[in-house]
């Protein structure tokens, strides 16, 4: 029997629909859950700290917008901030970019997945969830690739399905769940 | 995987020592999402190849430089900055007979404008010196130029009015087929020159320093070398603006700032 896996941290990506079904996701989770989760939803440069807000209310585990350079700590949901890529670095910080969108989409799910898969190699979780976009596709290839875990939302159930479908069409899904179970897949982590 | 960080490592080394460029204390996620772009474009299989050959050929290394170091901005990026930098700096600027300010990393230009127009607004552009330079000859010469794409100029609007503009932005250009020039008057009292934040030293003394979304781009320690040389430059009680995701937390320097607008990132320097 080969020993059991250990996650180290969780990616999401989300995009129209995203706030509900990020909600669903993230209201159950503890505050001293063990895997730090961070998190691209595509938004509007001028909306601020406003998802941030609204996913603390109905959410017990903190949530936060990432700073520039922080540090990665567990049982932190880190936000991306408006119009910048958020990016995992090798020493367990964040760095933020002002690069050219990617997918059209900045902050990119593709950049996100990308450098986190490099950081954690088979100890990441990616997970895209509903959106119009394809951002993400790529992203879970490589998670899936460097042998993380990846998990697309069922189009099915999805607000808006073309999203997980892309990435699931690229082939970087092992997985195909629904909320629910994503939901008690990272719960019981 | 390890090999491969290894060999990206040896690249950066080598650049620094054959080039004179040093990316060794750039963010590192950021600097390799950029090496793979550049290799994909150039159909480069490996970070050894690409070493390779552009030791040899100083025309791709060239390319190379461009790729990695170029950033992105527009004008009036982040309307609230500009607003607050009318609101709360410029008349504290307006007591010096000559005002002398440094955009540094000013990439393609956009933000230097804006600030050219800001000081026009307000009266003092004609004895305001505006020192405006970047790492990235490619993207200063665009600078230098003051033409940009006609497509971006319903953003770049938007952004002004929301900076408090208070003129109408068609009248500081003129337009030809699908590109805006940038009126003269704006670059008289603007000085483009390259300069290299890792490696450079300061060059003169200011009252506002600018560096907007570069220290994003470099690792804590360079980011604090990078403080220390704007706060070398800047006249006491001189000012000094950042990106709104930047701060002075990894600066040594901190305790010699004060926030003038918090939020927008603008600080003085107190002793």
């Amino acid at each position: 029997m080969p020993a059991q896996r250990k996650y180290e941290a969780i990616v999401i990506g989300s995009s129209a629909g995203g706030l509900s079904a990020l909600t669903a996701l993230l209201a159950a989770l503890p505050v001293n859950y063990p895997l730090p989760i961070m998190i691209v939803q595509h938004r509007y440069r001028d909306q601020m700290n406003l998802l941030e807000e609204i996913l603390q209310n109905k959410c017990k585990i903190q949530i936060r917008q990432v700073e520039e350079k922080e540090k990665i700590e567990p049982g932190i949901v880190y936000i991306a901030p408006p119009d910048y890529h958020l990016l995992v670095e090798g020493n367990l910080t964040f760095s933020l970019s002002s690069d050219p969108p990617v997918s059209f989409s900045r902050p990119s799910i593709d950049v996100l997945f990308e450098s986190a898969a490099e950081t954690y190699k088979r100890a990441l979780i990616g997970i895209v969830l509903t959106g119009a976009n394809k951002d993400g596709a790529a992203g879970l290839l490589a998670i899936k690739k460097n042998g993380g875990l990846t998990i697309a939302q069922s189009p099915a159930e999805a607000e808006y399905p073309y999203m997980p479908q892309a990435a699931i069409d690229k082939g970087g899904a092992a997985q195909v769940l629904t909320l629910t179970e994503i939901h008690a897949r990272i719960l019981n982590i | 995987m390890e090999t491969e960080n290894i060999a990206f490592k040896e690249l950066l080394d080598s650049i620094r020592l054959v080039y004179g460029y040093d990316f060794t204390d750039y963010a590192e996620a950021s600097v390799k999402r950029r090496v793979v772009n550049f290799m994909a474009n150039h159909k480069i299989a490996a970070i050894d190849h690409l070493a390779k050959m552009i030791l040899k050929d100083e025309k791709l290394f060239e390319e190379f430089v461009q790729e990695l170091s170029v950033t992105v901005t527009e004008m009036f990026r982040d309307p609230p900055f500009y607003k607050s930098l009318r609101e709360n700096v410029l008349k504290r600027l307006a007591t010096y007979p000559i005002i002398k300010i440094w955009v540094a990393g000013c990439a393609t230009g956009e933000e230097v404008y804006s600030i050219a127009i800001l000081f026009k607004e307000e009266g003092l552009l004609n004895r305001t010196l505006i020192y405006a330079t970047d790492i990235n000859q490619k993207s200063l010469q665009t600078a230098k130029e003051g033409m940009y794409p006609l497509e971006h100029m319903k953003q770049h609007t938007a952004n002004y009015q929301k900076a408090g503009g208070i003129q109408s932005f068609s009248e500081y250009y003129t337009a030809k087929y699908n590109t805006v020039m940038f009126d003269k008057s704006l670059k008289q009292n603007i000085v483009f020159a390259p300069h290299n934040l890792a490696v450079d030293k300061s060059f003169n003394e200011f009252q506002l320093v600018i560096c907007r979304n570069v220290l994003i781009y470099f690792n804590q320690k360079l980011q604090n070398h990078v403080i220390n040389l704007f706060y070398e430059s800047l006249c006491p009680f001189g000012f000094f603006g950042m990106g709104n995701k930047e701060s002075l937390l990894f600066s040594d320097k901190k305790q010699f700032f004060e926030d003038v607008d918090r939020k927008q990132k603008i600080f003085m320097k107190t002793k």
